[in-house]
């Protein structure tokens, strides 16, 4: 806590990257993931395929996925965003697939056979059904993004895993403590605010 | 009125059509209940009406219009439908279910309220109470109530129901089936309706087209097709009961009144050959009074029963 009543300037830096590296990579892996899943939801082995594909992604480790970038992308910013949008990918992708394809069948059979065309059964029905389960996703990719980009500090991303390498480096207890709690903290936070919010959607459109 | 002229359906890769060259006529105003085994294909020539299946062969009508010359969406939006599981959508209350079709057809606002509050009256919800609610704190009955007033919101001509109170409680559905007959006749909707209850087909249907492996078997008003059966397997489908079921169908007026009084109490108002069947049953007697004075005989229900369609 000594370190932090000493450095606030290079805290809050260290906790505004690393909230815009995490931000910026759960941004593009929900605009590639969410598309992605709506487009192949109904097409069922293009879904099979995409589920198996974010499972697979889902096995390698983060650690892994940015060192595998490191050739292709050299180090800093944009590498750690690439890495962060590629964790962020499996979850919203399969959640979406599922969300789509377990929504109410009657529900479903009701908007067609009342006559909505096909874009209005998706938007007014099968989203908004959806939506409980493509926010669940979208809480895992968050929690996950915020906790792995701790590690963007390996290549040189910034964040808070910036102070506890320094920390470790500079035998500086105070100061890697102060971020592997702001991390931890960060995350947690991440997972109760979401939840929240993930309830009160899931009421408002299951009802409960 | 609903015409059906070679209606076939062959899906792909199936050894046998699941519904093959089916002629079918529902005129205005009536209704033809469905009705046979399971895989008989009674739910995919409903559904081919509305061209949520598309036929492989024939012809459709819907008041002399081809239904197949029409845009599907735009077609639908002109025939109400009702299914099982009502399928009512959980994200809107119960008047935005309501007014899901006059919504797509593009009614004014204040159209689309004072609709959905004429349809949620017609099935017994009071507007006030029910409009803002949400389909899960609904009963079963309920929700099937609602789901009827969503097919009716647009004031379709022509009505779809598949197995439409197969989800309600067995008190409620015989008090819903009653509602729902009354309140179609009323409003002379063509309806077109599929069970796999013969004691509903009958009750709710003018006629009813007896379906096996995607043929029609008989096509003949109730009362008729309770009496004749057109062969071994209708008789069995319409049960060792089938009797009894058509003695449902006629009121105790069908019988001629003799003046002696009868001991007991009166039948109700309303009371079918068949209440009257089982009074006298019930209490070891040959007759049963009326509630207006005087009684109706077991010789003579006999006589009706026995006769087919002989007497009215």
């Amino acid at each position: 806590m000594e370190w932090l009543r000493t450095h606030p300037g290079l805290f809050l830096g260290a906790v505004g990257d690393h909230l815009l590296l995490s931000l910026t990579g759960l941004a593009i892996g929900i605009a590639i993931a969410l598309p992605t899943g709506i487009a192949v939801a109904h097409r069922p082995r293009l879904a099979e395929a995409a589920i198996m594909l974010a499972g697979a992604l889902r096995t390698i480790p983060s650690l892994a996925v940015l060192a595998a970038l490191l050739p292709l992308l050299g180090v800093g910013f944009t590498p750690s965003v690439i890495a962060l949008a590629l964790l962020a990918l499996p979850p919203v992708l399969v959640n979406t697939v599922i969300g789509i394809r377990t929504a109410d069948p009657a529900a479903l059979d009701a908007a067609r056979g009342l006559g909505m065309t096909a874009t209005q059964q998706a938007m007014r029905v099968e989203l908004p059904l959806a939506a409980p389960l493509i926010f669940a996703g979208l809480r895992v990719a968050a929690v996950q993004v915020v906790s792995a980009a701790a590690l963007a500090t390996f290549i040189g991303g910034g964040g808070l895993g910036d102070l506890v390498t320094q920390g470790l480096a500079l035998l500086d207890t105070g100061r890697m403590l102060v971020g592997a709690i702001a991390i931890a903290l960060l995350a947690l936070g991440t997972e109760a605010a979401l939840g929240m919010l993930e309830r009160h959607l899931a009421a408002r459109v299951r009802g409960a | 009125m609903i015409e059906i002229e070679g209606l076939t359906k062959r899906w792909p890769g199936a050894d046998r059509a699941s519904v093959e060259d089916i002629f079918l006529t529902a005129p205005e105003g009536t209704s033809c209940a469905l009705i046979g085994p399971s895989g008989s294909g009674k739910t995919t020539l409903l559904r081919m009406v509305n061209r949520l299946v598309e036929p492989s062969a024939g012809t459709i009508r819907i008041g002399g219009e081809d239904a197949r010359a029409m845009d599907a969406t735009a077609l639908r939006r002109r025939i109400g439908y009702v299914i099982q599981e009502v399928g009512l959508f959980p994200h809107w209350d119960v008047a935005a279910n309501i007014a899901t079709v006059p919504t797509l057809l593009g009614w004014n606002r204040a159209r689309i309220r004072a609709r959905v509050e004429e349809v949620l009256a017609m099935v017994g919800l009071d507007p006030a109470r029910f409009a803002a609610r949400r389909p899960h704190e609904l009963s079963g009955g309920e929700r099937q109530r609602v789901g009827v007033a969503r097919a009716l919101a647009g004031d379709p001509p022509v009505l779809l129901m598949d197995e439409p109170f197969g989800a309600v409680d067995p008190v409620q559905r015989a008090k819903l089936q009653e509602e729902v007959l009354r309140l179609l006749r009323q409003l002379r909707k063509t309806v077109l309706l599929v069970t796999h209850d013969v004691a509903e087909a009958v009750r709710l249907g003018d006629a009813v087209a007896l379906l096996r492996d995607g043929r029609l078997i008989q096509h003949a008003p109730a009362a008729d097709m309770l009496a004749h059966p057109a062969d071994a397997f209708a008789a069995e489908f319409l049960g060792a009961d089938r009797m009894l079921l058509r003695l449902a169908l006629f009121p105790v007026a069908a019988l001629p009144v003799h003046a002696e009084p009868s001991p007991g109490p009166a039948l109700a108002e309303g009371a079918t050959l068949r209440d009257a069947l089982a009074q006298m049953l019930s209490g070891g007697t040959t007759t049963a009074p009326l509630p207006g004075g005087g009684s109706i005989t077991l010789a003579d229900l006999l006589a009706f029963a026995g006769g087919g369609m002989g007497r009215a």
